[in-house]
């Protein structure tokens, strides 16, 4: 294929990002049990996903490696998605 | 390639007839197939309509029974945002955009043959539902809990549901389509700074599409599984929450008036710097304000729900939002009265007047939108005719308006004949004035406290005068659109040649033969600035083919044009059924999900037939 | 000649040099994420508007469990990926094994959702008599199980315990849970469909790298919304604090 594919990591690599994301999956699942933590649970569970979320689609999804326009286009949908669902929480009377 | 013999068969390869148009990919005749289809829904819609102002005519009518009148309104809403205006958009569109970005056709041509049957398929199914046990009745909105199962048992809803999702598979494989060939098809030196108006107004709507029709899906999933399965979203006994529904129809709901408005101000911004002969008037501030659109479309979704109860800071927000999206919206209007300022303009030409008139009526809707965007006047007008006059201004003041103003611009460009320009005047006014006629007055029955949606009323009201005008106004405006008809017809059989450039145009469309090659582009050409045809005829910058483009050949013969298919049509009508089952029985489903599979693999392993010697 | 045509079949010339077909997947995928989160806000929103008697989601989650099915996603991510890696190098045999390991993974997946679907609907409350008395004990207790054991627990009775399950009619988080899981089930076993026809065809044709690449992204992104799912729908949804 094109010269981009060439850049891209190599199975070592995905392996490495595979452990990661077993370990925060881990974490994830410990923190859940810490009950002293209490509402400190969702920042730092919200973060661990995040990361997880950022780590598949920048690597795996190799959005880090190609074009610009795809993490724009990604994004855009993803950035919405976000508001509209916080907006929806909202006006619902959620929080 | 291939190493094996696939149970295939070979692409078909009808140069005429009806398997032509069934297995055509070439986005000009889809183009045209959607334009035909949309026009013969539009004059149902509009039929629809009419039987409505029969019965609302008088106090005290009888026409229909309440019952057909629910039906009635509810499919004509319906029908003219889904069927009517957004597959005219579609059409245009279609024709257009490879035109208009020298491309030979759109990224995906057999998605596109696809997206057509998809829309006819839900098209049928829509109608049809007014022979197979009545016609849906809740208004085009559909608010829960009327929808629920417990207060609409028939299968009316059921239709609307399914067609609806039918539709926006139609409409969200189109809008894909069109993002890609637009960001992707442009010929060489067309940045997105010298895209066409109407191109970069067709990316807008495209991309509110995508992130808008999702929502609206999953809204309709869930009525359908309440309806279907006894779940309970918008069930209220069982703790669901109507109130949902409306903020998820909404968030879809606002996005589509503005799928529905854009491509009409993009076919204006072609029709007025034409008929002006001047450039359009800040090029870059009319595309910042449809992209501030696209976006600001997106942050005012609950001035439809002004009167809910969302509390005092929510419609506060809302209302501000509302009034700031009017800018962008008047900014364009100012865009385009400048470019006509000290223009020379031609208003001996029915695609001019259209595109005035789509000013006029335009600014009168905007009007009673700002009007309606404080919650508390909004408070008043909510649900009477007042926003019926406000919606029929934008819609048909606006997005009709200029849909008809295009087909007479561009009609020359598809058969190489011009309209009737007489004929197109009496056509425009007849159609002006029973516009007027028939919607003005629903600003004062409207202010006078007449609700949308009621079946009859009575003498004491004191809405009789305005109704009864009403009424009238629709048959001058059917006698407007007849004419239309007939100056088609007429047009299309005895109409004058129109030569390429009939109208002295900007774009480069304009610079191939009309009506246009199959090939579009013998040579896809280089871009050196926005309007590049006007430009070479006026300064002469020439249009020259694109060197290093792999397409450019010097036969014509030689240009590869993507080949017709059979399977996209098979991949519709196995959706079509498969949507036909959820309400007939489970068997159909199966079958229509089989023939979609069938179909879908088929499409992917279909093989390209062999090239000509050459 | 061949390559060159096939060229031409879907528009192969693009003015930004990306692929055409890989920018009306992450088009799709940009719009899925609307779709996904219209599913999500539903369950958000209803979250507790749940008539007392029926299950919540306390009541029903088995986090450890659920933390299996979610690592069994993300490895089939990691086999996606490899396989992928493998293709591009052509290397075909691994890309076989791979790609079968993924879409055993995936049907996996789909296994352990099956069996919660069925667990669900099926659930028990059990509660021990003696921990309704423990006051420490018995604000551990779901409300669920405090109202059956209140009923039931009687003098010398140690256990109780009473059907009641959690289908997509008992209350909205049956209706939310069941339609967000589901749709996104469906996707995965979409995926599964589509990566075994690759698989398949292999044997018969060439797959492309690109052809590949496509289905790896829908893949990739059917398991990021599995994260978010988890994360918002299980993890959250257990939390006390709501
Ligand atoms: C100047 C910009 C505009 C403003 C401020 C505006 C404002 C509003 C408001 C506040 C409503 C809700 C009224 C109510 O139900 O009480 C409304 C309804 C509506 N607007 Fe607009 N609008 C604008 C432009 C447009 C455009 C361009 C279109 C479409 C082409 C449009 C189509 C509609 C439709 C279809 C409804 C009624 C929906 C229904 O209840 O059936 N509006 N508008
Ligand atoms: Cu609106």
């Amino acid at each position: 294929m094109s010269a981009e594919e060439h850049n891209h990591p190599n199975a070592s690599k995905y392996f490495k990002i595979a452990i990661i994301l077993c370990v925060l999956t881990a974490l994830e699942f410990g923190v859940f049990y810490l009950e002293f933590l209490s509402y400190g649970i969702i920042p730092i569970l919200t973060v661990l996903s995040v990361g997880k979320f950022a780590l598949v689609i920048m690597y795996y999804m190799h959005l880090k490696f190609d074009s610009k326009l795809f993490t724009y286009i990604f994004l855009a949908g993803l950035f919405l998605a976000t508001l509209v669902t916080f907006a929806l929480m909202i006006l619902l009377d959620w929080f | 390639m291939t190493t094996f013999a696939l149970p295939i068969p070979k692409r078909p390869t009808h140069p005429t007839g009806i398997l032509n148009w069934i297995t055509t990919i070439d986005h000009k005749k889809i183009g045209v197939l959607y334009g035909v289809t949309a026009f013969i829904l539009f004059l149902t819609g509009g039929i629809e309509a009419l039987l409505i102002r029969m019965q609302l005519a008088a106090p005290g009518m009888d026409f229909v029974s309440p019952e057909i009148y629910n039906q009635l309104f509810t499919m004509h809403g319906t029908t003219m945002i889904f069927l009517a205006i957004m597959p005219m958009g579609a059409a245009f569109f279609n024709y257009l955009i490879p035109l208009q970005i020298g491309a030979r056709d759109v990224a995906f041509p057999r998605l596109n043959a696809f997206s057509y049957w998809t829309f006819l398929a839900g098209a049928i199914m829509l109608k049809s539902s007014w022979f197979l046990g009545g016609a849906p009745n809740a208004g085009w909105f559909g608010y829960a809990p009327i929808t629920e199962i417990a207060y609409n048992p028939g299968h009316g809803i059921d239709f609307w549901i399914l067609s609806l999702q039918v539709l926006g598979i139609a409409s969200l494989a189109a809008a894909f389509n069109f993002i890609v060939t637009i960001i992707n098809l442009r010929a060489p030196g067309m940045t997105l700074m010298r895209l066409p108006v109407f191109t970069w107004m067709t990316l807008i709507t495209s991309i509110l599409l995508v992130l808008a029709f999702p929502v609206i899906t999953v809204a309709l999933i869930e009525l359908m599984f309440d309806r279907f399965y006894g779940m309970n979203f918008f069930n209220p006994v069982r703790g669901g929450n109507p109130v949902l529904w409306q903020h998820l129809f909404w968030v879809f709901g606002h996005p589509e008036v503005y799928i529905l408005i854009l491509p009409a101000m993009g076919l204006v911004s072609e029709i007025i710097p034409t008929f002006s002969k001047k450039p359009l008037f800040g090029y870059p501030v009319v595309i910042f304000s449809g992209i501030v659109i696209g976006f600001m479309g997106w942050m005012v979704w609950s001035h439809h729900m002004f009167t809910v109860g969302l509390g005092a800071v929510a419609n506060s927000i809302f209302a501000i939002t509302t009034m700031l999206i009017a800018v962008p919206t008047g900014v364009k209007i100012f865009n385009w009265i400048a470019t006509m300022w000290k223009g020379s303009i031609d208003f001996n030409k029915t695609a001019m007047l259209y595109s005035i008139g789509f000013i006029f009526l335009f600014i009168i809707g905007g009007l009673s939108g700002v009007m309606h965007s404080s919650a508390a006047s909004d408070a008043q007008q909510q649900d009477t005719y007042f926003i019926v006059a406000h919606i029929h201004y934008v819609l048909f003041g606006g997005a009709i308006m200029a849909l008809l103003g295009g087909v007479y611009f561009y009609f020359p460009k598809i058969t190489g004949k011009l309209m009737d320009e007489s004929l197109g005047k009496i056509n425009f006014w007849l159609t002006f004035i029973g516009m007027n006629l028939t919607f003005f007055p629903m600003h004062f029955s409207g202010m006078d406290g007449m609700p949308r949606r009621i079946y009859t009323y009575t003498s004491e009201m004191g809405w009789d005068l305005w109704n009864l005008i009403s009424t009238f106004g629709v048959f001058i405006m059917g006698a407007g659109i007849l004419i239309f008809v007939l100056n088609i017809v007429y047009s299309y059989l005895r109409g004058k040649e129109s030569g390429n450039d009939p109208w002295d145009a900007r774009t480069i469309e304009w610079a191939i033969p009309s009506p246009t090659p199959e090939y579009n582009f013998k040579k896809i050409p280089l871009i050196h600035s926005v309007d590049a045809f006007w430009e070479f005829k006026r300064n002469g910058t020439p249009i020259e083919p694109a060197s290093g483009a792999s397409e450019n050949s010097e036969d014509e013969k030689n240009i590869h044009l993507p080949q017709p298919s059979y399977w996209p049509m098979v991949v519709s009508i196995g959706i079509m059924l498969a949507a036909y089952g959820m309400i007939f029985g489970l068997p159909i489903s199966i079958l229509g999900t089989i023939i979609g599979f069938i179909g879908v693999y088929a499409w992917s392993l279909e093989p390209v037939n062999e090239p000509e010697q050459h | 000649m061949k390559t060159e045509n096939i060229k031409h079949e879907e528009n192969e010339h693009s003015y930004t040099g990306l692929n055409s077909k890989k920018l009306l997947m992450w088009a799709f995928l940009g719009s899925d994420c609307m779709f996904f989160a219209a599913l999500i806000a539903t369950y958000l929103v209803n979250m507790g508007n749940n008539p007392p008697g029926t299950p919540f989601p306390e009541d029903v989650f088995s986090i450890p469990i659920t933390t299996v099915s979610t690592f069994v996603l993300l490895m089939s991510s990691m086999s996606m990926v490899l396989s992928y890696a493998s293709l591009s190098q052509n290397k075909i045999k691994a890309f076989r094994v791979w790609l079968l390991s993924t879409v055993i993974l995936g049907a996996t997946f789909v296994g352990f959702q099956i069996f919660e679907f069925y667990e669900f609907s099926h659930h028990e409350v059990k509660v021990e008599c003696g921990d309704l008395i423990d006051a420490s004990k018995r604000e551990k207790l779901t409300d669920l199980q405090v109202k059956i054991g209140d009923e039931k627990c009687i003098e010398g009775v140690k256990k109780v315990s009473e059907k009641v399950p959690l289908t997509p009619q008992v209350n909205l988080f049956g209706s939310t849970f069941f339609t967000l899981t589901g749709f996104h089930g469906g996707h995965v076993t979409f995926g599964i469909i589509w990566l075994l026809s690759l698989l398949i065809y292999s044997f018969k044709g060439n797959v492309s790298p690109l052809n590949l690449d496509l289905a790896a992204l829908y893949w990739h992104f059917v398991d990021v919304v599995w994260i978010v799912i988890f994360t918002v729908v299980y993890l959250f949804g257990v939390f006390p604090g709501y």
